[in-house]
């Protein structure tokens, strides 16, 4: 009730937000105990979906659209689908592992927890002016936008401008990630040889729809051996 | 999606169960598409830029793919696409900074590329947010590609 009666003296930040804002947590939790309880991949992929929208919702309330765009986009939207095309070469359930080799990451998720919640005494309050995030380089980003650079999204002023090498780095991360993946999958899905049982359907390099699109070079004996 | 041997998306009687899922789909691709493009170009006005961009692009020619097949839709983008586009984003990236430095600036410092530093950085902005979408729409493209193709059209019953 404190937090609240504290919360309504300060403009920026108004009760209805703050109960928004619980509420959103309280949605991610549930979420969060629904994925781990949940059996079912493609629902499994769906949650996750799911709790990216919430986080995208609750980044809004904190007035971070950009990043907020970002996970609706790349976390609800784009990942969601990739991991449900990975997913269907996989079983479509999952199964659920023992309770004495649950203790070992119990114990790191306790243990992890326990230092965040420690660490929270330390954190700025949000928005504070003179945390470490708003002050020095920030501060200077902000006010030399106007006159530098002239456009009023100053979040792309940064990313584009001032902070160029980063964004470079990750379009390079990203282009590596693109890299990665085509080396091992190939781009039609035809990389190497391999065999996956999703559901005791067997496919493989040869009966996967890519095959249509390549010649089989294998030799007699080869084939006889992928037969059997 | 359909069972292979059938004929796409056409049950034994020769109806459409998804008729209104393609014909949706249909309609919304490209104002999909069309989204995309407002969020790169207006992303020195409100929130957007390139990476948002191009998930929202690949995002499109992904649904398309989940609608129509990826046989269809690897006819609407072509794979080979792909590796031009992956490269040429983080070319262009690069390319604006390396321009800069030519014309006596610093890399990645755009306030050579025109006679106005002001312009110069606006110019180099486009430049740089073009190369992000170029690489991020045909690296999720890729991804979705390499993973899609991998497996048999899946069934309705799958789900």
């Amino acid at each position: 009730m404190n937090l609240i009666a504290a919360a309504a003296a300060e403009p920026a930040f108004a009760v209805p937000v703050l109960l928004l804002d619980i509420c959103l947590m309280a949605l991610l939790v549930v979420v969060a105990f629904a994925i781990v309880r949940m059996r079912s991949l493609f629902a499994i992929v769906m949650l996750q979906g799911v709790y990216s929208l919430v986080c995208a919702v609750w980044f809004v309330t904190l007035d971070a659209v950009d990043v907020a765009f970002t996970e609706a986009a790349v976390g609800a939207g784009v990942s969601t689908v990739l991991m449900l095309s990975a997913m269907l070469l996989a079983d479509r359930k999952s199964t659920p592992v023992p309770m004495r080799r649950q203790f070992g990451a119990l114990m790191v998720v306790v243990l992890a927890g326990a230092a965040m919640l420690y660490a929270v005494g330390d954190m700025p309050a949000f928005g504070d002016v003179n945390s470490p995030a708003n002050a020095y380089v920030g501060m200077d980003f902000i006010g030399k936008t106007a006159e530098e650079i002239q456009i009023p999204n100053v979040v792309t002023a940064v990313l584009a401008s001032y902070r160029g090498y980063d964004t470079f780095g990750e379009v390079v991360v990203i282009f590596s990630a693109g890299l990665g993946v085509l080396l091992l999958l190939g781009l039609n899905g035809n990389a190497g040889r391999w065999e996956a049982k999703p559901n005791g359907q067997v496919i493989n390099d040869r009966t996967a729809p890519s095959a249509a699109n390549v010649e089989d070079i294998r030799t007699p004996d080869q084939k006889a051996e992928g037969e059997t | 999606m359909s069972n292979p041997e059938e004929k796409l998306g056409v049950d034994e009687f020769g109806r459409d169960p998804h008729v209104l899922l393609r014909v949706i789909a249909k309609f919304l691709i490209p104002l999909i598409a069309l989204f995309a493009f407002y969020v790169q170009f207006h992303g020195d006005y409100g929130p957007g830029g390139g990476f948002q961009a191009g998930v929202i692009l690949a995002a499109s020619v992904i649904l398309y793919a989940l609608i129509f097949g990826l046989a269809e839709a690897k006819k609407a983008f072509p794979p080979r696409l792909i590796r031009y586009g992956m490269t040429l984003g983080v070319i262009l990236y690069g390319g604006t900074g390396v321009v800069n430095l030519i014309l006596g600036g610093e890399f990645l410092n755009y306030s050579n590329l025109a006679s106005d530093s002001i312009a110069g950085q606006h110019y180099g902005i486009l430049a740089v947010e073009l190369g992000v979408l170029v690489t991020v729409t045909t690296v999720m493209i890729a991804i979705f590609y390499a993973f899609g193709s991998r497996q048999p059209e899946t069934s309705d019953e799958d789900w």
